[in-house]
C-alpha cells in the first residue's frame, strides 16, 4: 500500500516537533527515517498511528485521505506499528497475544484459540519463523518476541509498517534476520519505514532514505551514500565516527574484583567466580552478548546485588557489602543499562534528575533544604555542556526524546568527582553525532586518570572506546585481551570459544 | 575460570531488557500514581458533576417533584418549577449551613457557619495530608481509623491523667498524641520495608488491633476509663490541655485549626523544598531509580508512614483536644480516616489541595446538616455526593470522555507511559 504523509505539522506548547513534514512511501517500499535524538521521528510515527493528532497536514494511503482518531482506526486503515518497547502481555500464549484487542469467539462467548493458532503458523510458514502460538512470552527471548509483535501487526492485514528503533535491544544475528524479514514483507507488497541510529543497517535494507533534523525534513540520500555521508546530513556537520585516543596512560591498579559471583533472585548463579583488575586511566570494556551476566555484575559493583561473594576493591578499599550511598559516595559514577527504569524518573524535571543521586548533602541540600536556585544554575550548564535538546531544565525528564534522556544521565553522573566510571550501554538510542560526544567524554574521563568500565554489546562500541576487552559468556569471562584484537576472534570469544592466548594459561 | 561449574541452564542466556513482566502489586503503584496524579481540572469537574448527580437525586425525592410528574404532559411547567425550587431549595440551604447565614440579623451570626465548617474541616484536613503524604510515596494509607484512634488515647491519657502548667499541657498533649500516630504509623513502614508486607493490608489489620485496644483500654479503669464509671468512655479533658477557642466561646472554632495550617505548610516544605521530600517523591515515582540513585527505600518506606501516621493522628488530636473536650469513646475517630481518602484524592495529594479539599468537605458535612433541617433533604445525599467525588476521580478516562478532555496520552510520551517497571516488591526486598 502506498503512504503518503503532507505537509504534517505537530506542536507540543512552542516546540515544533513536526514542522510540515512531507513523505512518500511507495508499495513495498523499505523506507528510512533518519534524524538525531528529538529529530521528531517518534512524533511523526505516532502521528500515522494516531497517537497524536497533528495540528496540520494529512494522512493518505493509497491516495485516500484518512482520519485517525486513534490507533484502532490506523490499524483498521492497515497500519501496524512494532514499538521500541513490546506491547505484548507476558502471561499471555502467542496466540492470546495476536488476538488481543479482536478476539473471535464461538458460541457461548468462547475464545476461537484455534482460529488465532492457525493465523499465527499460516504467518510464521509465510515468513519461515519458528514460533509456538502456545509459547508464552514471558520465556521467549527478545528477538522472538518481536516477531510476535509482527505476527500480530500482519493478523491485522497491516500494509504499512512502522519499525521504531527495532534493533536497540537485538543481538546482532536478530538483527540480521529481522532485516531478511523486512525484505520479505516489502517483497510482497508491504510498505516500510523504518527508524534506526545504525547506519549500517539503513544501508543494508533500506530502498529510500529521508532525514529529519529539528522537526524539519532536511533532505534524501540514496542508500549508496557513505556513512559519514548521512552522518554529517543528519547533524548537520561533519561527524568523526572513530573516537580518536592516544594509548592509554596506565596509572596503577585503581578496581579489582577477585573471583565474584552473584546469585539472582530465582536462585542462579549469574555471574561465576569473575576476577580481573582496572588501571586508573585505561577504558576495560566488557562485551558480550545481552544477557550473558555483564549486567548483574555492573550492579554488583554497585551494590545493587544481594547475593554476592569474592571481593570488589577501589583504591585499596573494599566496596562489596556496601551500601549504594556508601559506593556513590566512595565516587564510583554509574550509568545504568535501562535508563527509563534505573536512570530516570520520568515525573521528575531535567534539574531534578540531575541531582537524584545527590540529594543527601551540600552542594544541592544545605540543613534539609534543597538549594533550588544552585540546582537550576547547575541544570542550565549541565543542558549547555551536553547540548541536551529541551524546553528548559524545569521540563519533566520523560518528554526528553531518548538520546536526550540518556544525556541527563550521563551528564549527572560525570558532573560528580569520580574514583571510577561504570557505562553499561551508554550509547543505546543515541544518534551518531551524541555517540560521538558521549565517547568523547568517556575518553576524557580516562585520560583524566580514572578507571572505566563500559558494558556494551555493540562490537562497534567496544572496539572504538576498549584499551582491553573482557568477553562474558554465561557469567564467565572467557577472556581479555587488548584492545586491538581482531573482531571475528571476538566474536568467537562471544560465543564462548577461550581466547587464542587465554587458552595456552587455562 | 576453567572450572565450568555452572550449570549451562543456570545462567540466563536469555536477553530480557524487553522482557517486561508486570506483577500485581507494580500495575497497582502506577494506577494509585494516576489517580492521585491526576489534573486539577479533574478534580474542579468531579465535584461539579458530582453536585450536578445530587441535583438529581435531590429532584428525585422530592415530594413535590413526584407530585407534578404524574401531570407531566399536561402542565411541564410545574415540574421543571417544582425541580428548580428542590434543588434551588436544597443548595442554598446548603450554602447557608456551610458558608453565610443570610437569614441572621447581624454579621457575627451569619458567619457563625463558615466557623462551623472551618471546625469540621480541621481533623478532615489533617489526616488528608497524612494519606496525601503516603500516595505521594507510593503508598495507600488506610489506616487512617488506628493512627487516628492510637493518637487520641495517647494525647486525650495525657491531657486527662496528667497534671501540667497551662500550655506546656497542651503542647506535651500533642506531642504524645502525634508520637502514637506516628508509631503506629511507622510499624506500617516497619513492616513494608522488613518483610514486603502490602501497606494495605497492614494498616487495615492495624485498624482492628488499635480499635480492640481502646475499647480494651476504655473498660480498664485506670487506663483510659473515666474513674467510678461504667461506660467505655474517658473523663474529660483537663482544661489546660484543651485547644483555646480562636473566636471566643461563641463558636466552636478552636486553635487546633491553626495546627493544621501549620501542618500543611510544613507539608508543603517537606514535599517541595526539603531533601527528604524529594526523596519520598522519587521513591514515589520509581522506586528503582531511586534505588540506583543511592536513595534507602526501606527508610524512605519507614520515615514516610512514620509522618504520615503523626498527621492522621494530629487528626485524632484535635477530635479529643478540640471538638469533642468531655471524653470520648471508641468511636472518636468518627470515620474521619476514611474521608481522609478522598481528601487526599480531591487535593491531587498537594497540601494545598487538600487544605482545600478539607474545607469543602467540611463544608459538606456543616451544610448537610442545614440541609436536612431546613428543606428535608436527606443527609444521605451529601454522602452519595462525596462518594461520587472520588467515583469520578478515580475514573479519570470516564470524566475526561465526558469533558472531552485531551488523554494523558497525548500529550505525553507513550513509550514513558508505558514505562516498564521491575516490581516494587523486589525493590523493597532488597
Ligand atoms: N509529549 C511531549 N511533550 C512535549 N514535548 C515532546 C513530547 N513528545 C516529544 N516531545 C519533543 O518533541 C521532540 C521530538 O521528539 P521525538 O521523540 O519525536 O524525537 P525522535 O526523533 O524520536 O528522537 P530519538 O531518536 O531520540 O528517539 C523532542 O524535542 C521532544 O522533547
Ligand atoms: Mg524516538
Amino acid at each position: 500500500m502506498k503512504l503518503e504523509l503532507r505537509g504534517i505539522t505537530k506542536r507540543f506548547g512552542a516546540l515544533v516537533a513536526n514542522n510540515n513534514i512531507s513523505l512518500t512511501v511507495e508499495s513495498g517500499e523499505i523506507h528510512a527515517l533518519l534524524g538525531e535524538n528529538g529529530a521528531g521521528k517518534s512524533t511523526l510515527m505516532n502521528v500515522l498511528y494516531g497517537l497524536y493528532i497533528a495540528e496540520e497536514g494529512e494522512i493518505l494511503l493509497d491516495d485516500t485521505v484518512q482520519k485517525f482518531a486513534g490507533p484502532g482506526d490506523a490499524m483498521k486503515a492497515g497500519i501496524g506499528m512494532v514499538h521500541q518497547h513490546f506491547m505484548l502481555v507476558p502471561v499471555f500464549t502467542v496466540a492470546e497475544n495476536v488476538v488481543l484487542g479482536h478476539e473471535q469467539t464461538t458460541f457461548g462467548g468462547r475464545l476461537d484459540l484455534s482460529a488465532a493458532r492457525a493465523k499465527v503458523r499460516e504467518i510464521s510458514d509465510r515468513f519461515g519463523f519458528d514460533i509456538d502460538p502456545d509459547a508464552l512470552i514471558e520465556d521467549l527471548p527478545v528477538g522472538v518476541q518481536q516477531r510476535v509483535e509482527i505476527i500480530k501487526a500482519l493478523s491485522q492485514d497491516a500494509r504499512v509498517l512502522v519499525f521504531d528503533e527495532p534493533t536497540a535491544v537485538l543481538t546482532p544475528q536478530e538483527t540480521d534476520e529481522l532485516m531478511i524479514i523486512m525484505r520479505q514483507l516489502a517483497e510482497s507488497g508491504t510498505s516500510i519505514v523504518f527508524i534506526t541510529h545504525k547506519l549500517r543497517e539503513v544501508r543494508a535494507v533500506a530502498d529510500r532514505i529521508t532525514v529529519i533534523r529539528l522537526g524539519t525534513v532536511v533532505g534524501e540520500a540514496s542508500p549508496t551514500a557513505t556513512n559519514a555521508e548521512l552522518a554529517s546530513l543528519m547533524v548537520g556537520r561533519a561527524v568523526e565516527l572513530t573516537v580518536h585516543k592516544n594509548a592509554p596512560e596506565l596509572r596503577g591498579t585503581a578496581l579489582s574484583v577477585k573471583n565474584l559471583s552473584v546469585i539472582d533472585s530465582r536462585n542462579q548463579i549469574v555471574v561465576n567466580s569473575v576476577s580481573f583488575d582496572v588501571q586508573a586511566g585505561e577504558v576495560l570494556a566488557i562485551a558480550g552478548v545481552q544477557g550473558n551476566g555483564q549486567t548483574e555484575l555492573t550492579e554488583a559493583l554497585l551494590g545493587l546485588q544481594h547475593h554476592v561473594t569474592g571481593s570488589i576493591e577501589l583504591d585499596g578499599k573494599p566496596l562489596r557489602g556496601y551500601s549504594v550511598r556508601h559506593i556513590l559516595d566512595s565516587g564510583v559514577g554509574f550509568v545504568p543499562e535501562d535508563r527509563t527504569e534505573d536512570g530516570l524518573i520520568a515525573d521528575f524535571s531535567i534539574a531534578e534528575n540531575l541531582m537524584l543521586d545527590r540529594s543527601s548533602g551540600a552542594p544541592f541540600v544545605k540543613a534539609g533544604n534543597l538549594q533550588l536556585g544552585f540546582r537550576a544554575t547547575f541544570a542550565a550548564e549541565k543542558i549547555r555542556e551536553f547540548d541536551i535538546r529541551s524546553q528548559g531544565s524545569e521540563m519533566e525528564a520523560g518528554r526528553l526524546s531518548g538520546g536526550n534522556q540518556q544525556k541527563v544521565v550521563l551528564a549527572r553522573e560525570l558532573s560528580r568527582e569520580l574514583r571510577l566510571f561504570v557505562a553499561a550501554q551508554p550509547t543505546r538510542g543515541l544518534d551518531v553525532g551524541s555517540i560521538e560526544f558521549v565517547h568523547t567524554r568517556i575518553i576524557e574521563t580516562r585520560d583524566s586518570g580514572i578507571p572505566v568500565i563500559v558494558v556494551s554489546t555493540e562490537l562497534d562500541e567496544v572496539v572504538a572506546l576498549a584499551d582491553r576487552i573482557a568477553v562474558m559468556y554465561r557469567g564467565e569471562i572467557v577472556g581479555i585481551v587488548p584492545g586491538n584484537t581482531p573482531r571475528a576472534t571476538l566474536g568467537l570469544m562471544m560465543a564462548g570459544e577461550h581466547a587464542p592466548e587465554t587458552k595456552a594459561l587455562l | 575460570m576453567s572450572d565450568t561449574s555452572v550449570p549451562a541452564a543456570a545462567v540466563a542466556a536469555a536477553p530480557d531488557p524487553g522482557n517486561v513482566k508486570k506483577d500485581g502489586s507494580e500495575r497497582w503503584t502506577q494506577t494509585l500514581r494516576d489517580i492521585t496524579g491526576g489534573s486539577a481540572m479533574i478534580s474542579v469537574l468531579a465535584v461539579v458533576f458530582a453536585l450536578i448527580v445530587g441535583a438529581v437525586l435531590i429532584a428525585f425525592t422530592n415530594e413535590r417533584v413526584q407530585e407534578t410528574a404524574v401531570y407531566f404532559f399536561s402542565r411541564p411547567g410545574d415540574l421543571l418549577q417544582a425541580v428548580w425550587a428542590a434543588v434551588a431549595g436544597a443548595y442554598s440551604a446548603l450554602f447557608q449551613g456551610a458558608i453565610y447565614n443570610f437569614r441572621a440579623n447581624n454579621f457575627l451570626t451569619a458567619i457563625r457557619p463558615l466557623t462551623e465548617t472551618l471546625t469540621f474541616a480541621t481533623p478532615l484536613i489533617a489526616a488528608g495530608l497524612g494519606v496525601g503524604l503516603a500516595f505521594r510515596v507510593g503508598m495507600f494509607n488506610i489506616g487512617g481509623r488506628g493512627q487516628m484512634l492510637i493518637a487520641a488515647g495517647a494525647a486525650g491519657y495525657v491531657a486527662f491523667a496528667v497534671e501540667l502548667p497551662a500550655g506546656i499541657h497542651l503542647i506535651v498533649a500533642i506531642l504524645a498524641g502525634l508520637l502514637g500516630g506516628a508509631i503506629w504509623g511507622g510499624i506500617v513502614g516497619l513492616l513494608k520495608a522488613r518483610t514486603g508486607a502490602h501497606e494495605v493490608i497492614v494498616t487495615i489489620m492495624l485498624n482492628f488491633v488499635a480499635l480492640y485496644l481502646i475499647q480494651f483500654l476504655l473498660r480498664t479503669p485506670g487506663a483510659l476509663q473515666a474513674p467510678g464509671s461504667n461506660n467505655p468512655k474517658t473523663p474529660a479533658m483537663l482544661p489546660t490541655a484543651v485547644f483555646p477557642d480562636l473566636f471566643g466561646p461563641r463558636y466552636n472554632l478552636h486553635a487546633g485549626f491553626l495546627t493544621v495550617i501549620a501542618a500543611t505548610i510544613f507539608v508543603w516544605w517537606l514535599l517541595s523544598r526539603s531533601n527528604l521530600g524529594f526523596q519520598f517523591r522519587a521513591v514515589g515515582q520509581n522506586p528503582s531509580a531511586a534505588r540506583v540513585a543511592g536513595i534507602n527505600v526501606k527508610n524512605v518506606y519507614m520515615y514516610a508512614m512514620a509522618i504520615s501516621g503523626a498527621l492522621v493522628g494530629l487528626a485524632g488530636i484535635n477530635q479529643v483536644l478540640g471538638t469533642v473536650t468531655t471524653g470520648f469513646g471508641a468511636g472518636i475517630d468518627a470515620g474521619i480516616g476514611f474521608d481522609a481518602i478522598t481528601v487526599a484524592l480531591l487535593g491531587r495529594s498537594r497540601p494545598w489541595g487538600i487544605f482545600a479539599a478539607g474545607i469543602l468537605f467540611g463544608a459538606f458535612k456543616a451544610g448537610g446538616f442545614a440541609m436536612q433541617a431546613a428543606e428535608g433533604v436527606p443527609i444521605d445525599i451529601v454522602v452519595v455526593v462525596q462518594a461520587l467525588i472520588v467515583l469520578f476521580i478515580a475514573a479519570p478516562p470516564l470524566v475526561r470522555a465526558m469533558f472531552h478532555l485531551p488523554t494523558p496520552g497525548t500529550t505525553k510520551k507513550p513509550a514513558i507511559r508505558a514505562v516498564k517497571a521491575r516490581k516494587t516488591n523486589e525493590v523493597v526486598a532488597k
